[in-house]
């Protein structure tokens, strides 16, 4: 089992991404769940910007490094892109969390982001977000231990 | 000869992209600048961690990896989850910086959400079901999932923007504000 921990300079490129994320994600306004709930009730379209611009820039990086770059210089790793397989659980989730969403005004990286501009109130919706990735991670253990059984009975 | 041509243009798109109105309600009343710039630095700093070392990294996988430090239950124990974990910690906390540097250089005002704790408590246990369920948030999905063009991800977002377009909308709808 390779750990991902590569020594300082990945430790450094981990923290250079993240300072610059979460300033960019203070910048946005994204860390002010009244301005993401603005957006949400059609008062406000900038966060379709915030979104955009980051795709963009996400995007143009992605398709230059997948073509004309070979292995990433810290872990060896080869450039991809980011695709996951369609499934019910992407619809599934994606439902779920949209309804969370919409009643909070607040997303993992936004909320790590509000944390640090001092917003403490916020910590409500990490908790909750913690209490929520448990709790799938516990249904799925007990709706593999009922399909165990369920065969073992057989 | 074609400055003079491009000019009255470029004014035009401007003034077009800062005060667009559909049916008389302005799109972006408070400016496009704040949104565009946060945006690219969002960008910038994925694109910065994957050019070093291949890695997508979004920012929900960060509740999983953490939870596997204390529980033993198998979805948490994953070997990806095992092997990120402490960078990811690292992570978090390094946007946690990044928006305090913000808060220190750009913001004086002294704010937090008016939002009701019940909303950010119960909304979040949703959000962090919803992630961990559909394989990504608004970074992973909505901007590097987007940025990839993956299908996967483009289904993901369009689901879960108009589900929370309507869930704030019928929320607001029944005068709880904010």
């Amino acid at each position: 089992m390779r750990s991902e921990s590569r020594g300082p300079l990945f430790t450094l490129l981990i923290v250079s991404g993240g300072l610059i994320e979460g300033f960019g994600l203070a910048y946005s306004g994204m860390a002010r769940p009244e301005v993401v709930l603005d957006f949400l009730q059609l008062e406000d379209f900038g966060l379709l910007l915030v979104m955009g611009g980051a795709s963009v820039v996400a995007g143009v990086t992605f398709f230059v490094a997948t073509r004309t770059l070979d292995r990433a210089p810290l872990t060896d790793r080869a450039y991809t892109r980011r695709v996951k397989s369609l499934d019910r659980n992407v619809v599934t989730g994606g439902l779920i969390f949209g309804v969370g969403w919409g009643v909070s005004g607040i997303c993992p990286g936004a909320g790590y982001a509000s944390l640090g501009v001092g917003n403490y109130v916020i910590l409500w919706a990490l908790a909750g977000m913690f209490v929520g990735a448990y709790a799938q991670g516990y249904w799925r253990a007990y709706r593999a231990d009922a399909g165990a059984d369920a065969v073992s009975a057989d | 000869m074609s400055g003079v041509v491009l000019a009255p243009v470029a004014a035009d798109l401007v003034e077009f992209a800062v005060g667009v109105q559909v049916g008389g309600t302005e799109l972006f009343p408070n400016g496009v600048l704040d949104y565009l710039i946060g945006g690219l630095f969002v960008g910038a700093g994925i694109s910065v961690i994957y050019l070093g070392s291949g890695i997508i990294a979004g920012n929900s996988t960060f509740l999983e990896t953490t939870l596997s430090y204390r529980s033993r239950l198998p979805r948490f124990r994953q070997p990806r989850f095992v092997q990120s974990r402490d960078w990811r910690v690292v992570f978090f906390l390094s946007i946690v910086a990044g928006a305090a540097v913000y808060k220190l250089a750009f913001d004086p005002t002294v704010w937090t959400t008016e939002v009701q704790w019940w909303r950010l408590l119960g909304g979040g246990v949703l959000v962090g079901v919803g992630t961990r369920v559909g394989k990504g948030c608004t970074a992973g999905h909505g901007v590097c999932g987007v940025g990839s063009v993956s299908r996967t991800s483009l289904v993901n977002v369009a689901l879960f923007v108009g589900t929370a377009v309507v869930t704030a909308l019928v929320v607001s709808g029944l005068g709880v504000s904010p």
